[in-house]
């Protein structure tokens, strides 16, 4: 009995921190959707805060990086992120050819100079 | 360019779905959700869980941010109200996402019971991409597409998750380092590539200014107030500029 309930209480974690706390704020989404359509301004405003949040998160990543990433310097990193975004304007807004120019660079930039 | 030409239709929603589907795993996200989530299962491998934990938290959490903070918080004891709490403030993004996808699924007679699933499947991969795809596509036929894009994005991180769980011990750091950086990569010329409308490249300029700038400050709840602070500003240039032509 003991043995199962601590077999099964990682699972029971997903649902408890994991599943609930996250999904609370897409179903608050939903309910507040309900009603409004594409150009109302709640929504118009909803998708700028959407679009800065993630904007957020991005550079974060890029700046303040942990584990694996963090182990290649900033000034690195930095450069590959605005190398990626120069042949993404130049490759016509291509996201392959932008996130593959940032590899590489960060790859040969890490290559070179990794602590 | 699917907005300029005429709205795809399709002959069943087992046909929208596939097609859906199909798209999610020809897009540049398929790429970049393999990355990650070979990145995560291996960090699920590191913090001695198991690859069903990790297969079963991609379907019910279905966001990576806080599947991370699960992965490295459930198993060192710290108070579940802690984790809790992080994981809810990694998902404050969701609610500006959802009301602005719903009204593009949403038809005169859609019930609020086939807007569930496309609520639960929401995440940046997601969105992104069906804000690109969806003004293209028939309106009766949206939400079986979204489904399917968002089942063929799950599939791949499901299947990755395992892959990345398996190959854990072997990955060198650097190599490692250039998964994670897939991550900011593809976000932010997903978004750059979605933002045509003015409000779209300011919300994405400010928040890469504020957000880190709220960082280094050391405010609380950084991601919530570069949301709020950048989206509102940009939204109030944007109605300011509509007001003035």
């Amino acid at each position: 009995m003991n043995t199962l309930l601590t077999e099964l209480w990682p699972y029971f974690l997903i649902v408890l921190v994991g599943y609930l706390p996250n999904e609370v704020w897409r179903l608050f989404g939903l309910v507040l959707a309900r009603g409004l359509n594409e150009d109302s301004q709640v929504v118009v405003w909803s998708r700028a805060v959407a679009t800065a949040i993630l904007a957020g998160v991005i550079a974060k990543l890029v700046l303040f990086s942990t584990g694996a990433l963090a182990t290649i310097p900033l000034s690195v990193r930095v450069i590959a992120a605005v190398f990626a975004f120069l042949v993404f304007l130049g490759a016509r807004r291509s996201v392959f050819a932008g996130v593959l120019a940032g590899e590489v660079a960060l790859l040969a930039g890490g290559f070179l100079f990794a602590h | 360019m699917p907005a300029m030409s005429a709205p795809v239709d399709f002959s069943s929603s087992t046909a929208a779905f596939f097609s859906g589907a199909k798209a999610a795993v020809t897009s540049v996200f398929m790429l970049v959700l393999a990355g990650t989530y070979i990145g995560i299962g291996a960090l699920t491998h590191d913090f001695g869980l198991s690859s069903w934990w990790l297969a079963i938290s991609t379907v019910l959490v279905w966001a990576a941010p806080a599947q991370v903070i699960l992965i490295t918080t459930v198993t060192t004891g710290a108070a579940l109200f802690e984790i809790a709490l992080a994981v809810t403030l990694s998902a404050v993004r969701f609610f500006p996402m959802v009301v602005a996808l719903m009204p593009m699924l949403r038809g005169p007679t859609t019930r609020l019971r086939e807007l569930l699933l496309p609520t639960h499947f929401t995440a940046v991969s997601m969105w992104v991409e069906s804000l690109r795809l969806l003004p293209g596509i028939e309106h009766q036929w949206r939400i079986p597409f979204c489904n399917g894009v968002s089942a063929g994005y799950m599939a791949t991180a499901t299947v990755f998750g395992f892959v990345g769980f398996y190959l854990a011990a072997g990955l060198p750091p650097l190599l490692a380092g250039g998964l994670l950086f897939l991550t900011p990569m593809s976000f932010l010329m997903s978004t750059a590539r979605n933002a045509r409308m003015m409000i779209d490249k300011l919300g994405l300029v400010l928040g890469l200014l504020i957000g880190p700038l709220l960082t280094i400050l050391d405010v609380n709840l950084d991601l919530m107030w570069t949301g709020l602070a950048g989206g509102t500003l940009a939204y109030l240039v944007h109605r300011i500029r509509e007001a003035t032509t």
